[in-house]
C-alpha cells in the first residue's frame, strides 16, 4: 500500500505527471477512435451511393 | 443503379488497408512497454527527481509534431510540382494528428515547466516557434477546406505548408542559437549520447511507439481520404449527368 502511495505521489510531482500522461493517452485514443469513425462513415456513404437508383436514363430499359 | 467511377488510387487503398492494423498493433505493444518502463522501470533524475518522467511523453510528442509537418511539406511540394493527388491526400491525412501532437508537446511542456522553471509559459525561442507550428497546422487545415473548388484550397494549403517549413529548423536549432529557458537536446549532443541507458530505454520505446502510432493513423486516415475523394468524384459525375 505504501508503495502504491509513493508511486502515485511521483516524488511530489503527481499533479504535473499524471495530467500529462492522462491527456496524452486520452488524445491518442480520441484520434484513433475519431479516425475509425470517419472511415466507417465514408464506407457507409460509398455503399449508399452505389445503391441509389440512377436518375439518368442509362439503367432504364 | 448509379455507376460509381472506379475507386481512386486502388493500390494505395489496398496497401493502407493491409498495413494499418499491423502497425497499429505494433504501436500498442511498444507504447505499453514504453509506459511500463517510463513509470515503473526507470530511475528518477538526480536533479529533476520524478518530474523527468515527463520527458517520455513530451519528447515523442515534439518529434511527431515536427516529423508530421516535414511530411506535409514534402507532400505539398510533390503536389505542387507533380500534381500528385495522392501526395495532397497524404498531407491532409497527416495534418490533424500532427496538430494534436504539437498541442500535446506544448501542454506537457507547460506541465513540466511549472515545477522546473517556475512558469507555465515563457516567450522564449523554442516555445514560441513550437506555438507557431501549431498555428501553421491550424492555418493549413482551415485553408484546404476554405474553398468551394477543392483543388484551389489544396494548392493554397500546400503553399502555406511549404512557406511554413522554414519554422522547422528554427525550432530544432532555437536552443543553440538563442539563450532559452529550454534545455538543449538531451538525446544527442556533439559529445555523443547524453543520456543514461536506463532513461534511454523508455525514451526510445516511446519514440518508436509514437512513430508507429502516427504511421498507423496516417495510413488509416489516408485510406479514408481516398474514399472521400472517390465519393466527391462520384457526386460530381452524377451532377454532370443529371
Amino acid at each position: 500500500m505504501d508503495d502504491l502511495i509513493r508511486f502515485l505521489d511521483m516524488g511530489g510531482y503527481d499533479r504535473f505527471i499524471w495530467p500529462a500522461y492522462g491527456m496524452t493517452i486520452l488524445a491518442m485514443i480520441a484520434l484513433a477512435a475519431g479516425s475509425l469513425c470517419a472511415l466507417r462513415r465514408r464506407r457507409r456513404e460509398l455503399t449508399a451511393l452505389q445503391n441509389i437508383p440512377s436518375q439518368t436514363g442509362r439503367d432504364r430499359p | 443503379m448509379t455507376t460509381i467511377p472506379p475507386a481512386r488510387h486502388p493500390r494505395a487503398l489496398r496497401v493502407t488497408a493491409l498495413t494499418a492494423p499491423w502497425i497499429g498493433a505494433l504501436a500498442v505493444l511498444l507504447i505499453g512497454a514504453g509506459l511500463y518502463t517510463a513509470l515503473f522501470a526507470s530511475p528518477p533524475d538526480y536533479r529533476q527527481g520524478d518530474s523527468v518522467r515527463m520527458m517520455y511523453v513530451h519528447v515523442p510528442s515534439a518529434w511527431i509534431g515536427m516529423a508530421a509537418y516535414c511530411l506535409i511539406a514534402v507532400m505539398s511540394a510533390l503536389f505542387l510540382l507533380r500534381k500528385s493527388s495522392l501526395a495532397s491526400l497524404t498531407a491532409e491525412a497527416a495534418a490533424l494528428p500532427g496538430a494534436v501532437f504539437t498541442f500535446l508537446c506544448l501542454a506537457t511542456g507547460s506541465l513540466w515547466g511549472k515545477p522546473m522553471w517556475g512558469v507555465w509559459w515563457s516567450w522564449d525561442a523554442r516555445l514560441t516557434s513550437m506555438l507557431i507550428l501549431l498555428f501553421l497546422y491550424i492555418g493549413y487545415m482551415a485553408l484546404i477546406n476554405a474553398f468551394d473548388d477543392r483543388e484551389r484550397g489544396e494548392r493554397a494549403g500546400a503553399i502555406l505548408a511549404l512557406a511554413g517549413a522554414v519554422n522547422i529548423p528554427i525550432i530544432k536549432f532555437s536552443v543553440d542559437w538563442w539563450r532559452t529557458l529550454h534545455q538543449p537536446s538531451s538525446l544527442i549532443r556533439s559529445s555523443g549520447i547524453a543520456i543514461d541507458p536506463a532513461m534511454l530505454r523508455p525514451l526510445l520505446l516511446m519514440v518508436t511507439g509514437f512513430t508507429a502510432f502516427f504511421a498507423a493513423l496516417l495510413l488509416l486516415r489516408l485510406h479514408t481520404a481516398i474514399l472521400a475523394a472517390t465519393i466527391r468524384e462520384a457526386r460530381l459525375t452524377a451532377d454532370e449527368r443529371d
